[in-house]
């Protein structure tokens, strides 16, 4: 075990390391792909003038406002599909015919229907987030073993009981791994809707850098994100733990 | 019908806290001309008719896919049936009684909950005091043994600890008829045979109609006073072969009678 965390650690260092080497030695073009050495020395500066953690702070928040306007409904209609054929019947075809259209060619739709404020960023991730917290959750529910719906039967239990104390923990893995899907989609999202109308955020530092040619900010940009995803991520894991103390043991 | 039923049995510990939770009043139950037919057709029970008296532990038996642990469902309500009647005759219930309770097969605690929690899960219908949930979960944890695991979770104890803990579910609210659906199908031998005793233990004290489905011939013959045997596909009533022995039985020693060999016998061959 502690073997392999040294693998986990070594191989994004080791993969940087190639990656220096490779612009050192001229196979890469430095103009294109920068030495991670000076990215780093970009990223540092890019921190310190503090233009990062506001940029940061405004992709986290639309994607916070995202995760929550687009994730609750998505549990909750996911939920209801997972108990009802009816409404599974009703939203089953729409949700699979919705869900493979690619949210960012979409973008424009959102600026039309919630204006060039936050609402038309905050849109654009709730919707990616919305389908993947439906979908997972629906199979959570649904793949909640027979026995347990037995169970509750036998011994008579309340519907309100059933529901908190049987389906929502039964469906949980689930919606913790849709919860987790939901971060990466998000942040895709939220730094892609920052392409336009906007003056802040990761996205915004990625285009503006693009459009002033300025490369090594436009990786530092791109660390960042990398960096605030996988810092989400961790903390949703560690989260885990917490949330479903029964789960971790088990597997 | 049964000698011994109410004796008292030296090997247990009396109730703590003064009570019992002994229920005089079990029920009988009437099945007749029960039929199953499955939704593609197949004819899983047919025409079965059984009458089991009040307090009355009756094993069923039969070539495995018979249809007795779908005739048990139906019996516990967790299926219907395609055609006859159950009729289970017992007195009014106390508001903190359930009318039967089920044991299965597989794990069936649910993980998400401590052992505790899920012993107690047998009250959720029930108007009785969240402190008297508590002290029963405890009395009946302690009485099998897992006084110790009311805050474990499920995947940390053992088969039969679990198994344990699923009878102590079914025990703690005294319901009046117990349905068990193969209980220790899944466990070793030793475990199962030691269960078995545990289970008449108790079933001594608290008195209920008992049907119980198992695969264990030897199984069925220790723990009933009756055993009925289904025929194969479609489960028809063989036939019911009563066991005499005197009550209460332990489970090791009855394997040493003359008496339970041939009526393991007899089983076997009806099975045949």
């Amino acid at each position: 075990m502690n073997a392999r965390r040294w693998v986990s650690i070594g191989a994004p260092i080791s993969l940087v390391l190639l990656w220096q080497i490779a612009v050192s030695t001229r196979v890469l073009n430095p103009g294109l792909f920068p030495p991670p050495s000076a990215i780093a020395a970009n990223f540092a500066a890019y921190a310190a003038s503090g233009e990062l953690a506001t940029n940061a702070s405004w992709t986290l928040s639309r994607l916070l406002v995202g995760l929550v306007l687009g994730g609750i409904p998505g549990t909750v209609i996911g939920l209801a599909m997972g108990m009802s054929g009816w409404v599974r019947a009703y939203f089953g075809p729409v949700i699979a015919l919705l869900y493979p259209i690619p949210k960012i060619a979409i973008l424009p739709l959102f600026y039309f229907l919630f204006g060039t404020g936050e609402a038309a960023k905050w849109a654009a991730v709730a919707v990616g987030v919305f389908f993947l917290m439906a979908i997972n959750t629906e199979a959570g529910v649904r793949q909640i073993e027979t026995i347990y719906l037995d169970v509750a039967r036998a011994y008579r239990m309340r519907r309100r009981t059933f529901f908190f104390r049987v389906l929502l923990p039964g469906a949980l893995p689930n919606i913790y791994a849709g919860a987790k899907l939901s971060i990466g989609i998000g942040i895709v999202l939220a730094v892609a809707a920052e392409y336009q109308l906007t003056r802040v955020g990761l996205g915004f530092a990625i285009f503006n850098a693009q459009q002033l040619l300025d490369v090594e900010r436009l990786y530092a940009a791109l660390v960042a994100v990398s960096l605030l995803g996988f810092a989400l991520s961790a903390i949703v894991d560690a989260l885990e733990a917490i949330a479903m103390p029964w789960h971790r043991a088990r597997r | 019908m049964r000698s011994g039923l109410f004796r008292s049995c030296a090997t247990i510990p009396p109730w703590p806290s003064g009570r019992s939770i002994t229920s005089a009043r079990p029920a009988a139950i009437a099945v007749e001309h029960l039929s199953k037919r499955y939704a593609n057709g197949t004819l899983a029970l047919d025409d079965v008719n059984l009458d089991i008296g009040d307090g009355e532990f009756v094993a069923v038996v039969g070539p495995s896919g018979c249809g007795k642990s779908t005739m048990l469902r139906i019996l516990a309500g967790l299926d219907t049936a395609t055609s006859g009647r159950i009729d289970v005759r017992t007195a009014a219930l106390r508001a903190d009684e359930l009318p039967s309770a089920t044991v299965f097969q597989e794990a069936s605690l649910f993980p998400w909950m401590r052992i505790g929690e899920n012993v107690g899960v047998a009250f959720d219908s029930l108007r009785v005091p969240r402190d008297d949930v508590r002290r029963r979960v405890r009395d009946v944890l302690e009485l099998v043994g897992l006084g110790e695991s009311e805050h474990a979770w499920p995947h940390q104890l053992s088969g039969g600890m679990k198994q344990r803990a699923a009878v102590a579910r079914a025990f703690v609210t005294d319901p009046p008829v117990l349905f068990m659906d193969e209980p220790f199908g899944a466990l070793d031998e030793q475990t199962r045979v030691g269960l078995a005793n545990e289970l008449m233990r108790l079933w001594e004290r608290s008195p209920k109609t008992v049907v119980f489905v198992t695969h264990g011939i030897e199984e069925a013959v220790t723990l009933a006073d009756r055993v009925v045997v289904l025929s194969a596909r479609p489960g028809r009533v063989r036939e019911i072969v009563p066991v005499d022995f005197a009550r209460p039985r332990d489970a090791i020693a009855i394997r040493g009678e003359p008496r339970f060999g041939e009526l393991v016998v007899r089983i076997w061959n009806l099975l045949r």
